[in-house]
């Protein structure tokens, strides 16, 4: 959907999605690295578990939400990302407790 | 131009609305006056317990009562209200809790009252695995549950109109009074005129009740509550704590409720509320404490509801100490909700029979006023 | 790193590092005041400056000349004795102006004499059949990506709406190198007419050359519908087909990616939940809260300044930061004021920052048939609830936005009506035949944004929590 500009020189950086590695760049939030990634990251809705990608990417629509280093349901589009960050998609209504 | 009807009810909360509707059943035609809109205040977005459990003993019997109503809620308003039976858990965090329960549960099966059962440390992990494991026990109360407030408190005003109630929304009841053997309310450019007069203004009804010549130890308060965003289903019965202030509850859509009647600052002539964000702390730290299962959930919103509290905490049920045809229902201090169904139906009885079969003469206004009737 | 406010008490609190919040904290602290800038993203800049610090596009004709504008409020922010902390994320605030701020997971509590209101705007709602579709984003997210990380879209690419954003993004897009397979213009053609009037102060205003300019850089280059009356995207659990009618003829096309754009409206979560009062306006079409002429609200000490005052564009956001944060230096230091900017030239640059308005807000007046949706197209997207579900429940009672949460949880989800709330409001007002005024809106309350359970478990205790131990 999204492809990088060649001017871009910012350094790269690993992060984990579902547990398998993705590359991305210094600087990106997790959501704009998750769409870079040419990945599968839909979530899907805690009400009907429609799939969804993130809509605003300014904090307001909470599409976005994703499980970052364990903790879940923050908005993706507002984190940036760091070497080795665990991110989960979410699927449905998030399990707590874990 | 002044309407005349059989009946004018101050106040369209679950109190006012239940009662309104309950006029009608008895084939009165009453009006119904709010200055906002029906469930506006504290009995919209109250946390929707329906409880008879830890009840003051005075309130028992119209709690009952109530109960009777709730069970079959949908035949009487055609709205299932999100109505739901898994029993309400007091929990004791320690010995010493758990011997109040136990003395508490005893005096009621003296007066007569089984609906609270002592449970130990295996029942209650059975009824809610989630709850810390030191707890030793508590008490529950088998038919309760909770409901929407919003929705309830709705569908009740909704069937009193379906059933001929004239319903005055969005203007406030002024100039009340009593004259020619009639009370008379302005609404707006109308009036209003009937031989009864029911005060059921809740945070409101103090002022009501003192301009008419009965004041009451009463203040307003706005007990907070907060909800998490919807998490897997992990407990069915509503649980409140023995000794710390918290009600906990699980709704089906998965969003849990938390409250217990920490109070934030009511602005009632704004109609607003001003959250005590350290006073919530307290609520969620004692949810970390006793559901550590909910440490990483989220809050989303946060709230309060504008009520009236006695200092007795019980309402102030009933007729007038003073004036033929008035009659009071208001006071509720923060457990009004499960009692509104019944003391509509109560209410209704007293002011078309005369009496009721159900005891409520502990709660009357002369208990403040000895009556000069 | 992780770093709390310094102080717990603050002369000014700016919220948001747009320009408003930019220009006004630079003001304050130069007259002398504490000053905390609080914002929620990574850098400064908000969103018309986004990543002005940071964005890996570094030839500066890519993003044009206005973009780069932000770097000198950037420096003189620096320049000041401001403290700024971004990545905080304000949940309360109050009208006793206590605020409450995440920062790193932690949550701290904040006084402030003054706050100043800087969140800006959000996209307006374009609730068509199929906008939840993953692949279907709204062009102000594209442009995000394109300015923080250098992202271009790549696939089949159809940018629909209409406004002064969407030929920004467009031409932005064309000079990194990105795909655009066609442009849908929903300005409503009834507009050119009724915007005639205004169109003497907007000729004559600095928009008028750029943005033809820039209008007929991306016709050159993509193919451009206009008159466009039906919108609307379809795929399974995927965006696959744009399908619109413009000139009575429909016409559906693959796609991978659809941006929708129909201008901005105030971000009134903070502000409405804080009590301040709101009006609706029936130009812009949006909840804009009461001000006096130096962004004073009906909250005492808390001000407004930016697009979240009503939308006036960045330059005239600038000018309503400094004015914010001169009305409070001359109520908190008057002696201060005397080195900044007279009120007097304030207002004239203001009143230059302005012109041009109402011709563009006539021009963009989004039609009907894009705010005010009908059937399956769903309204409220975190609880999933469609249009006729609303009017369902409009039919047996519900009158008003918070009535309406008795029947359905419109606007109980976590983006607390940012996605839903005006078209609920006007939705139902249609249906009721009253006024978006009458109707009203949600109630908003704080948390403005969520915080888990633990975070609030972990604050501070209250001073009677403390003196209860120490007594014990």
């Amino acid at each position: 959907m999204f492809k990088r500009s060649e001017q871009d020189k910012r350094p790269q950086l690993q992060i984990f999605v579902d547990g398998v590695a993705v590359a991305a760049r210094q600087g990106d939030t997790v959501s704009a690295a998750l769409l870079a990634s040419g990945r599968d990251a839909r979530r899907s809705t805690a009400v009907s578990g429609a799939p969804r990608l993130p809509y605003c990417m300014m904090g307001v629509c909470f599409d976005c939400l994703v499980t970052i280093d364990g903790v879940g349901n923050r908005q993706g589009c507002l984190v940036p990302v760091a070497e080795g960050m665990q991110i989960e998609i979410q699927k449905g209504k998030r399990e707590i407790g874990k | 131009m002044t309407k005349n009807v059989d009946a004018i009810v101050v106040g369209g909360g679950i109190h006012g609305c239940s009662t309104t509707l309950h006029l009608c059943l008895a084939g009165l035609k009453p009006v119904l006056i709010e200055k906002d809109y029906a469930g506006r205040h504290a009995s919209g977005v109250n946390a929707g317990g329906v409880r008879q459990l830890a009840r003051h003993i005075p309130e028992i019997p119209l709690s009952i009562r109530s109960m009777g109503i709730w069970e079959k809620i949908e035949d009487l308003l055609d709205d299932d209200c999100s109505f739901e039976s898994h029993g309400q858990v007091l929990v004791a965090e320690n010995e010493e809790e758990l011997a109040v329960c136990r003395a508490r549960v005893a005096e009621l099966n003296a007066l007569g009252f089984t609906h609270e059962e002592l449970i130990d440390a295996t029942e209650l992990r059975r009824l809610v695995p989630a709850v810390a494991e030191t707890c030793p026990g508590g008490v529950v109360s088998r038919r309760d549950g909770a409901a929407n407030p919003a929705q309830t408190t709705t569908a009740f005003r909704r069937k009193a109109e379906q059933l001929g109630a004239t319903v005055r929304e969005g203007v406030a009841a002024s100039n009340i009074r009593y004259s020619g053997g009639l009370w008379r309310v302005d609404v707006g450019t109308e009036s209003f005129a009937a031989p009864v007069l029911v005060n059921a203004a809740g945070a409101w009804a103090g002022k009501i009740a003192a301009a008419l010549g009965e004041p009451v130890p009463v203040e307003t308060v706005a007990p907070m509550l907060m909800i998490t965003s919807r998490v897997p289903h992990f407990i069915d019965p509503v649980v409140i704590l023995r000794g710390r202030k918290l009600s906990f509850k699980q709704f089906s859509n998965g969003t849990v409720l938390i409250g217990g009647g920490h109070l934030a600052t009511p602005y009632q002539d704004r109609n607003e509320t001003v959250l005590d964000w350290r006073s919530l702390a307290t609520s969620a730290r004692t949810v970390f404490e006793l559901f550590p299962v909910m440490r990483s959930a989220t809050i989303v919103r946060a709230w309060a509801g504008i009520e009236a509290k006695m200092k007795d905490d019980i309402p102030v049920f009933g007729p007038s100490s003073r004036h033929k045809g008035l009659y009071h229902q208001f006071g509720f201090s923060l457990h009004g909700f499960q009692l509104g169904p019944g003391a509509g139906a109560v209410m209704a009885e007293l002011i078309v029979n005369g009496g009721t079969q159900t005891r409520v003469s502990d709660l009357g206004i002369d208990r403040f006023h000895p009556t000069t009737l | 790193m992780i770093v709390a406010p310094k102080r717990e008490d603050y002369d000014v609190v700016v919220i948001g590092a747009g320009p408003a919040g930019l220009a006004a904290a630079a003001t304050s602290a130069e007259a002398g005041l504490s000053t905390l800038l609080l914002d929620e993203n990574i850098g400064p800049g908000g969103q018309v400056f986004r990543a002005i610090s940071s964005t890996p596009v570094t030839e500066r004709n890519q993003l044009g000349a206005d973009y780069w504008v932000g770097a000198d409020l950037v420096q003189a922010l620096r320049a000041s004795n401001a403290e700024v902390i971004h990545r905080a994320t304000v949940w309360s605030l109050d009208r006793n102006l206590e605020i409450a701020v995440s920062i790193g997971g932690a949550s701290a509590f904040v006084k402030a004499k003054r706050v100043i209101l800087a969140t800006g705007a959000l996209e307006r709602p374009f609730p068509i059949p199929g906008w939840t579709l993953p692949g279907v984003m709204t062009a102000g997210a594209a442009q995000t990506m394109l300015k923080s990380s250098g992202l271009v879209p790549d696939g089949r690419t159809v940018i629909a709406g209409q406004g002064p954003l969407l030929w920004l993004l467009a031409a932005q897009i064309l000079r990194l190198g990105g795909r655009i397979d066609r442009i849908l213009d929903t300005t409503q053609r009834g507009n050119y007419f009724a915007s005639l009037p205004h169109a003497f102060a907007f000729l004559t205003s600095p928009y008028f050359i750029k943005g033809l300019t820039m209008m007929r850089e991306v016709k050159a280059k993509v193919q451009v519908v206009s008159g466009v009356t039906e919108l609307s995207a379809s795929g399974d659990g995927q965006l696959a087909n744009v399908s619109y009618v413009a000139g009575g003829k429909r016409e559906t096309i693959p796609a991978d990616l659809l941006l929708l754009h129909q201008g901005v409206v105030p971000n009134v979560n903070l502000a409405m939940s804080a009590g301040v009062e709101h009006r609706w306006d029936d130009l812009q079409l949006c909840w804009s809260p009461l001000l006096d002429a130096s962004g004073n609200s009906s909250v005492a000490g808390i001000a407004i300044a930016g697009d979240g005052a009503g939308i006036g564009g960045a330059n005239a956001a600038v000018v309503r930061g400094r004015i914010a944060a001169r009305a409070a230096v001359e109520a908190l230091a008057p002696a201060a004021a005397a080195k900044l900017a007279p009120m007097a030239a304030l207002r004239a640059d203001l009143a230059k920052a302005e012109r041009g308005r109402v011709f563009l807000d006539t021009l963009f007046r989004p039609s009907q048939q894009f705010r005010i949706p009908a059937g399956d197209t769903i309204v409220c997207r975190c609880e999933e609830v469609t249009a006729k579900d609303v009017l369902d429940a409009v039919a047996i009672g519900a009158t008003g936005p918070n009535q309406l949460k008795a029947y359905r949880r419109t606007g109980m989800g976590p983006c607390q009506g940012r996605l839903c709330g005006l078209t609920v409001t006007e939705l139902m007002a249609q249906a009721r035949g009253k006024t978006p005024q009458e109707i009203g809106y949600y109630r908003l309350r704080a948390p403005v944004k969520p915080i888990t359970l633990a975070e609030l478990a972990a604050v501070p205790k209250s001073e009677a929590d403390i003196k209860a131990v120490v007594r014990g």
